[in-house]
């Protein structure tokens, strides 16, 4: 019977064990969908509200891809981090005390089966492995919590003066962006109609009219608030989520490493067409915002006030929504 | 683990069906007017088993809309509900209205009065070797509370609470979408069978309390009792201290509905992260409270079927209080992207793994159990080996989710939908099925089929495991929560959990045929069908139990 209890035993340690090795966690490598990549960027078909030309978003990132069991690509530090995160300290750990738990689960019901041990043992203490029990997953959750603590204090990390602000607010059911540092108004940002979205080679229910456009390279604050009831601001491409909530003003900052489409939707329950109300981030170079901001009628920081103008243009600053609600 | 010395006892009830004990009253005094702590079990048992098909039902209808990308069937079903001119607004509405009144009948008429009206009631004072409940009469209107809410709860759909007919607010209830964001009367309804169910429970609480403290048999100390019996212990102060701040934070929001206050109301000093605050103190506890006395089942099912006692009894039994206590401190794990400042994500995220730690006591204990055991596989640890495997994967997705920084992307998806189905679907309601297939025979004295049992398993194991496990990829992806339509690229996997509901539909029937046959076909059970392995005071007792049992206590040695 003690013999027993030392095989339990050494069956946990190697179930410990087993976690190291499966740090090299393989990513599933993701076909690109090449059908939709080689759609055309038929920019003539975008609305001239943004001013600049809308960018043709890469199938392969910023939204979900078909059948895949993984997160998206991440194109922020934290989010990089947190996905690292993930796959290399969580997945492995939770898949490993899973597999653990499966595998002396077969083993008692294999080895200790009536068949096979007719006669029960009476033993229902053992002092030591009750204590190894409580104490090796205490380890395990302080190795899980250091990444973990970082992580936030990164994710909080306070933006910098030179960061720039945008601020989002969720409307039943639309968001609207404003950006205070370029005296650009609020502007409206829909869904596009799926038809739509589809002609413009986007993906159906993420595809919106006006795009939250934001530069690479820049630490973005973006303060959130909701004008009706609760929304999500949401893009799992940065790894960010911050609710708008009404009569507060949550911040979230980050940064964008690379050009691209980025999509997100509302993620908290806000009413009927919850499910239709998507964010797309387009992130252009910093010279290709400073233009838009021109285009918008805005001005960049530091610019003063007689320079601005000269860049506007026919689309006669256009920041009103493109479809009312 | 406890011995009885009953036996004297036993056989006087068991053969003496002249005596008293067993005079039943007639029809309606005995079902509508009941004290017996049996009867009323079973009429939880039988409201637990249609609320759920009904539950069960609706999200039926949530995969069929979803099985495919666009809009399939919802604006027909809006077309019944809100008339021929119903618009794809008050489709959409309709969609959170099948979201919110699946979450709340799982949760407040389907697991609860099951696992703690049912099973509790039925074996909790039988297992302390007591006659009855301490209350008998409050025992019956914590029942009967629970028919108006309910009738509530399903005639809320019938009055307009927005653009269309019912509360479309989700189980949550978050203002100010149940506030200034739903007209009509449904949410008031909805709030008001809120209520109901509440008082329900706080009094069921309280009277399984005073039972557990103060009847139990000579010679049950605590350290005595079944674990069961420290499960619904546990499970009842949860209750207690958990519904009254439900029961605040929602009269708050009715006023606020109605009177014009601005609890939740920023532009009148209110807020509305104040209702997540109250309601995640009341709903943290609450996920525990639908699967302690699972927990509790399933140390008694697989020690019975192991023929062995229950490793690490006081640990096991401490777990659950730890668990309890926790339990309290996690709730704003619910909140992360409410925009808690640095340091409350940090403690939450430390606090809520903490509660990893007793419930790795509990899986290992059952391991451990098993360790040396002599093991049959009869349905009842079919059921409990499933449902540690199950919830041991359902855990794990909580550590992940614990994690504040990670929840940033994971918050409001379908991967946090599969998390807590797995404690459910695969948790609790495994538990249930180990429970009821575990003490079926001395509820009716009948055998269930053997075969159907193992084979209703199997088909529900893979049916649910089809529609729960790619959840995590859907959430993973990007995919958000309470959406009756997503894009294109995750037709994949939605499919394939469709699917999987199809299968677990199939299990259900099985079930239902399987209560039949045993009803029709069963053998009789005797008073104990799982031999030595089952050591507590309901197998020295007949099957079906006489209508009063232990009216001479028996002495715990």
């Amino acid at each position: 019977m003690q013999r027993r209890i030392t095989g339990f035993m050494m069956a946990m340690a190697l179930g410990l064990g087993a976690l190291a090795p499966m740090a090299a966690h393989a990513q599933a490598a993701q076909a690109p969908a090449a059908a939709n990549a080689a759609a055309p960027a038929d920019n003539a078909a975008a609305p001239a509200a943004a001013g600049i030309d809308h960018a043709a978003p890469v199938a392969t990132i910023g939204q979900p891809q078909p059948g895949e069991t993984t997160f998206q690509e991440q194109f922020t530090p934290t989010g990089q981090y947190a996905l690292w995160m993930h796959n290399s300290v969580l997945l492995p750990v939770i898949t490993a005390i899973s597999l653990f738990v499966l595998a002396l689960l077969l083993w008692v019901i294999v080895r200790f089966r009536r068949g096979a041990n007719p006669e029960p043992s009476r033993t229902s203490h053992n002092t030591a492995l009750e204590v190894a029990w409580t104490l090796i997953p205490v380890l395990i959750l302080v190795a899980i919590a250091v990444p973990s603590i970082k992580l936030l204090a990164a994710q909080f990390k306070p933006a910098p003066k030179e960061a720039l602000t945008v601020k989002v607010t969720g409307y039943q059911w639309y968001w609207g962006y404003e950006y205070p540092d370029n005296a650009i108004p609020e502007y409206v940002s829909n869904m596009l109609p799926p038809e739509k979205a589809l002609e413009r080679g986007e993906p159906r229910l993420l595809a919106a009219d006006n795009r939250l456009v934001l530069p690479v390279g820049v630490p973005i604050k973006l303060i959130i608030t909701g004008a009706d009831v609760i929304h999500s601001f949401s893009v799992p491409a940065f790894w960010v989520k911050e609710d708008a909530v009404p009569g507060r003003l949550n911040e979230k900052t980050f940064t964008i490493e690379k050009p691209g489409v980025y999509y997100g939707a509302c993620s908290e329950l806000c009413g009927d067409r919850h499910g239709f109300m998507p964010i797309a981030v387009e992130a252009v170079s910093p010279e290709r915002f400073a233009q838009w901001v021109h285009s918008q009628g805005g001005k960049m920081p530091g610019e003063n006030e007689a320079a601005a103008p000269a860049a506007v243009n026919a689309a006669d600053n256009a920041a009103a929504p493109a479809t009312s609600s | 683990m406890t011995t009885t010395t009953a036996e004297d006892f036993v056989g006087h009830a068991h053969h003496d069906h002249h005596h008293d004990a067993d005079h039943k009253p007639g029809f309606f005094a005995r079902w509508f007017m009941s004290t017996n702590h049996k009867d009323i079990g079973t009429l939880y048992l039988i409201f637990a088993i249609i609320a759920g098909v009904i539950g069960g039902a609706i999200s039926g209808l949530m995969r069929a809309e979803l099985a495919e990308p666009g809009i399939q069937y919802l604006h027909a079903w809006a077309q019944m509900s809100d008339g021929a001119d119903a618009t794809m607004d008050q489709a959409y509405h309709l969609w959170n209205v099948l979201i919110t009144a699946h979450g709340l009948i799982m949760v407040f008429f389907m697991v609860m009065p099951a696992i703690i009206g049912g099973f509790g009631n039925w074996f909790v004072p039988i297992m302390i070797g007591a006659p009855d409940m301490a209350f008998p009469r409050m025992n019956n209107i914590s029942f009967w509370l629970l028919i108006p809410a309910f009738a509530l709860l399903l005639g809320s759909t019938f009055v307009p609470g927005g653009s269309g007919n019912g509360a479309g607010t989700g189980w949550t209830v978050y203002a100010p979408l149940a506030t200034s964001g739903s007209v009509g009367p449904a949410v008031d309804m909805a709030i008001l069978s809120l209520h109901l169910a509440g008082a329900s429970s706080i009094l069921g609480a309280i009277n399984f309390i005073t039972t557990i403290f103060n009847m139990r048999a000579p010679g049950m100390t605590l350290h005595k009792m079944p674990l069961f019996v420290w499960s619904v212990l546990v499970t009842a102060f949860l209750l207690l201290l958990a519904l009254p701040v439900l029961a605040a934070a929602i009269t708050m929001l009715l006023t606020d509905r109605n009177f014009h206050t601005v609890f939740y109301d920023a532009a009148g000093g209110g807020d509305p992260i104040l209702y997540q605050h109250l309601f995640w103190f009341f709903g943290h506890p609450e996920v525990y409270i639908m699967i302690l006395p699972g927990f509790g089942m399933i140390s008694q099912i697989v020690s019975t079927f192991s023929r062995k006692p229950v490793f690490g009894y006081l640990g096991m039994a401490y777990a659950m209080v730890a668990i309890g206590v926790v339990g309290f401190i996690v709730w704003a794990h619910h909140m992360f992207t409410t925009g808690l400042s640095v340091n409350v994500k940090m403690y939450f995220t430390a606090a809520t793994m903490v509660i990893a730690v007793p419930t790795g006591v509990k899986i290992f204990s059952w391991i451990a159990t098993m360790w040396g055991g002599s093991l049959t596989f009869r349905t009842p640890m079919v059921w409990a080996l499933g449902f540690i495997f199950m919830f041991t994967v359902g855990g794990v997705t909580g550590v992940v989710l614990a994690n504040g920084g990670i929840d940033d992307n994971l918050h409001d998806t379908y991967y946090v939908v599969a998390h807590f189905h797995y404690v459910l679907s695969l948790g609790a309601v495994f538990s249930l099925f180990a429970g009821f297939y575990y003490w079926f025979p001395k509820m009716t004295g009948r055998m269930y089929s053997e075969l159907l049992g193992q084979l209703h398993f199997w088909v529900f194991f893979v049916g649910v495991n089809l529609l729960f496990f790619p959840m995590h990829f859907l959430g993973m992806s990007g995919m958000q929560r309470r959406v009756p339509d997503y894009t294109d690229a995750l037709a994949y996997w939605n499919g394939i959990a469709s699917h999987g509901y199809e299968i677990m539909t199939v299990g259900v029937a099985i079930w239902f045929v399987n209560i039949i046959y045993a009803f029709v076909a069963g053998k009789v059970a005797g008073d104990n069908p799982w031999g030595e392995g089952a050591t507590t005071l309901e197998w020295t007792l007949s099957s079906p139990p006489p209508y009063h049992q232990f009216e001479t206590l028996p002495v715990i040695d």
